[in-house]
């Protein structure tokens, strides 16, 4: 489909789309809260639009099966019956079920859908009022055209109907259309001029009308009004209509067919359209590239600029670096997407394991309204359904459980988003038995990860949850606890350059807490030069910059720690780390980079200056380079790699812990 | 002068396929999302017809009716209503709520535009 021409079919398809995702919502509020009117209201009406609009465009299946549903939930609402779980579930079922007859129709198993409206019929309220069909009113079939008869037609009109927007000149006028025709009006029942109501119909008409069309033309021509009116026909002898001649024998349905060119055009009609459109997420990844490209191009001018005393050059170049920069923030802001979303879907999921596991479990959500970039939200969608399944099935105890040690029956989960400078904190709360120490203990000791007197601080065992292998479920349930899990969130996560705290203060259930960029395509970063070489150090994670004093810089070996504002920091001298080879510089720089609560200072010969980072990923054969994350292309055309600051805290990490061991 | 029509439906497919059926005759189509939104353009222009849904959040369609012929300029503008076959008995409410006359859905793009020819001349 060309822009220019809207498909209807697309367009209903996205709308189904949207229906049934609120139809979901509606239907999961309705589980802890059956008594709401204005919930089933909102259902029926989201039924309602999918039947109606499933059948203009064609989804006839759609059409019928939601007509199924629509009849349960219009009988809830004439009733003011409550809906059980049980209808609340198979109507969640048939919801699914819809979505695949609007996605792919023909692989939608009727059998299915028998099921469910079987389902639906048990669970629902029962059946009192006749049913209608789903659909019907085809266009009338074309009537045969007989021979012309005489009609004479006597009526009166409803006298509000001036005020119901009907023109009796307009019914005259159609059945002038329909043949010759006198009209003659009565004006007895007209009353004198005081007692006369301008906006009623006090008119009586007498039409005599020679048609070929047949007696039921004339109703149509009233079929508005045709119930509240006065109307008789009486058919006069044939003979009398020979020597008529024939006239234009149109009403509506059959002659308009051929009015409307089958693909019509969506031209200057653009005015009423409302204040948001829906883009394609295609074309906002290319206007994402284009601006990288762009940043690119202009970090090019930059350099040509300053190379030169042109100082028309160096304005211009100046004015592109602020328009493009802000082209950048513009663009990223459109990729922005409210988190909320995301949040929807976990309902579902909640509310199915909740059922599955038999555990009564609430969810709250906070900070729905937190916008991240669209990549990173769709990335996260498996690693939260993980961390939610486990907080589900390991955290949280059963009812009976809960009751013993005085919590309230029903657990929660707590799913909550904020932003954090240029991060955003994803915290995934629940109030159950919270971690046990002494399993994740055992279990590392037992893949000998962890020497059996060996102490760590909590933060850092609860990190061992994310490493390949590890599980500590007695039982493999249906939900989780087959050994894999953890480690591919946090495989997810590393791949989103987020990092994970967990927390699990005794009794008070656990809460892992997910960082993450608002942003994967550009990055603020801090361009720094190590011998030749030029790298960068994402903006987000510097803290600081100081110089390498002579007296840090000789206690080089073993011990590398800076002494800032009376903390010990760990560094890492780059140089040593890259092998670069070369005289050092005189008065090397630290760039103190942190992670959660982490910090460690990486020691570089010069810092060049921050740069728009468009961020390239490095190739499958470099995947498993620990020390960067991807690579950008610098002014020159050069390229720079981009320090992964996660991996070399934990290198750094990994020296501290060396150091207090001594 | 092109007519203007005042399409009034939540469904965003149904007032897309009620504009290209009749922006292709030459009327002018004004979309509104619900009643409320509906009511609010009716009272800064005069449209020569309405098309409105019945079921529709925030103010439904008989509602909506009943407030539009509350304006003098909708006295006897006429109004024409989309119903399912489901909906016998609200015909008659929409009806004394004003309305001038229905269609019933789902319907062809040629019925919709007969029957405004019907009621607009």
């Amino acid at each position: 489909m060309t822009p220019g021409a809207p498909d209807p079919a697309e367009t209903f398809r996205q709308e189904a789309h949207d229906l049934l995702i609120q139809l979901e919502d509606v239907l999961l509020d309705l589980d802890g809260n059956p008594g709401d009117r204005e919930l089933i209201d909102t259902a029926f009406r989201a039924l309602h639009t999918l039947k109606g609009s499933g059948a203009m465009f064609g989804f006839d299946d759609l059409a019928r099966f939601a007509h199924t549903v629509e009849n349960t939930f219009d009988r809830l609402r004439r009733t003011g019956a409550e809906p059980s779980r049980e209808l609340i579930a198979a109507t969640l079922a048939a919801k699914d079920f819809m979505r695949q007859l609007i996605q792919s129709p023909g692989e939608a198993e009727a059998a299915i859908g028998d099921g469910l409206v079987e389902e639906l019929l048990r669970h629902g309220p029962a059946a009192s009022l006749p049913e209608t069909g789903p659909c019907g009113a085809a266009p009338r079939p074309a009537e045969p055209k007989e021979a012309p008869a005489i009609y004479d037609i006597v009526f009166a009109l409803p006298p509000d109907a001036l005020l119901r927007g009907t023109n009796p000149l307009r019914l005259l006028d159609e059945l002038r259309d329909m043949g010759e025709c006198t009209v003659a009006a009565d004006l007895g029942p007209v009353p004198a001029i005081d007692g006369l109501d301008p906006e009623r119909c006090y008119l009586r008409w007498r039409v005599r009308l020679v048609t070929r069309q047949p007696r039921s033309a004339i109703d149509e021509v009233f079929m508005f009004v045709i119930d509240d009116m006065e109307l008789s026909v009486t058919t006069m002898a044939p003979e009398a209509a020979t020597s008529h001649p024939e006239t234009h024998p149109a009403t509506d349905a059959t002659s308009a067919a051929d009015l409307i060119p089958p693909s019509t055009r969506g031209t200057a009609e653009r005015a009423a359209a409302g204040s948001s459109i829906r883009i394609p997420a295609e074309r906002i990844d290319n206007l994402m590239d284009r601006v990288g490209e762009l940043v690119i191009a202009q970090s090019r001018l930059r350099q040509l600029a300053q190379g030169s005393l042109d100082p028309t050059l160096r304005s211009v170049s100046e004015d592109i670096e602020r328009l493009s920069s802000e082209l950048r923030v513009t663009t990223m802001g459109i990729r922005m997407v409210p988190i909320g979303q995301l949040f929807a879907r976990f309902r579902r999921v909640v509310h199915d394991l909740s059922r599955d596991l038999g555990k009564d479990v609430r969810l709250v959500t906070a900070g729905e309204e937190t916008e991240m970039d669209k990549t990173v939200i769709e990335n996260l969608n498996d690693p939260l359904v993980h961390l939610i399944r486990n907080a589900i099935d390991h955290g949280l105890e059963t009812a009976a459980e809960r009751e013993a040690v005085g919590k309230p029956r029903a657990g929660t989960l707590s799913l909550e988003a904020r932003h954090a400078g240029a991060q955003v904190l994803i915290t995934i709360r629940d109030d159950g038995r919270g971690m046990n120490r002494q399993r994740i203990r055992a279990k590392a000791v037992e893949a000998g990860w962890l020497s059996e007197a060996g102490d760590v601080p909590d933060a850092e065992l609860f990190q061992m949850i994310f490493r390949p292998g590890f599980s500590t479920a007695a039982a493999v349930t249906n939900v989780s606890g087959r050994g894999v899990g953890m480690d591919v969130v946090k495989r997810a996560i590393d791949g989103l350059h987020g990092f994970i705290d967990v927390s699990s203060p005794p009794g008070r259930g656990a809460q892992v807490t997910l960082r993450l960029p608002l942003t994967l395509a550009i990055i603020d970063g801090l361009l720094v030069r190590i011998g030749r070489g030029r790298y960068v150090i994402p903006l987000s994670t510097v803290e600081e910059c100081v110089e390498l004093s002579e007296a840090d810089n000789l206690r080089s070996t073993g011990r590398s720690f800076l002494n800032i504002r009376d903390e010990l920091v760990p560094f890492l001298r780059l140089r040593d780390l890259f092998k670069v080879q070369g005289p050092a510089d005189l008065y090397p720089k630290v760039v103190i980079v942190t992670a959660g609560d982490q910090r460690v200072g990486l020691v570089v010969d010069q810092i060049i200056g921050d740069h728009q980072t468009v961020i390239k990923s490095l190739s499958k054969l470099h995947a498993d380079v620990a020390a960067f994350s991807g690579a950008t292309i610098l002014g020159d055309g050069t390229v720079a790699l981009i320090l992964d600051v996660v991996n070399l805290i934990s290198a750094g990490r990994i020296q501290e812990m060396r150091m207090k061991a001594s | 002068m092109p007519k203007t029509v005042l399409c009034v439906d939540d469904s965003a497919s149904m007032r897309q396929m009620v504009r290209l059926a009749l922006t292709s005759d030459g009327y002018v189509v004004v979309e509104a999302v619900d009643g409320r939104d509906a009511l609010g353009k009716a009272r800064t222009m005069v449209a020569d017809l309405v098309i409105t849904d019945l079921n529709m959040p925030n103010m439904d369609g008989l509602s909506f009716i009943r407030e539009l012929r509350g304006i003098s300029d909708y006295k006897g503008i006429p109004i024409v209503f989309l119903t399912t076959e489901s909906d016998d008995d609200k015909k008659g409410e929409a009806k004394s709520a004003g309305a001038t006359a229905w269609i019933t859905k789902p319907f062809q793009p040629e019925r919709l535009l007969a029957i405004v020819k019907k009621v607009l001349g």
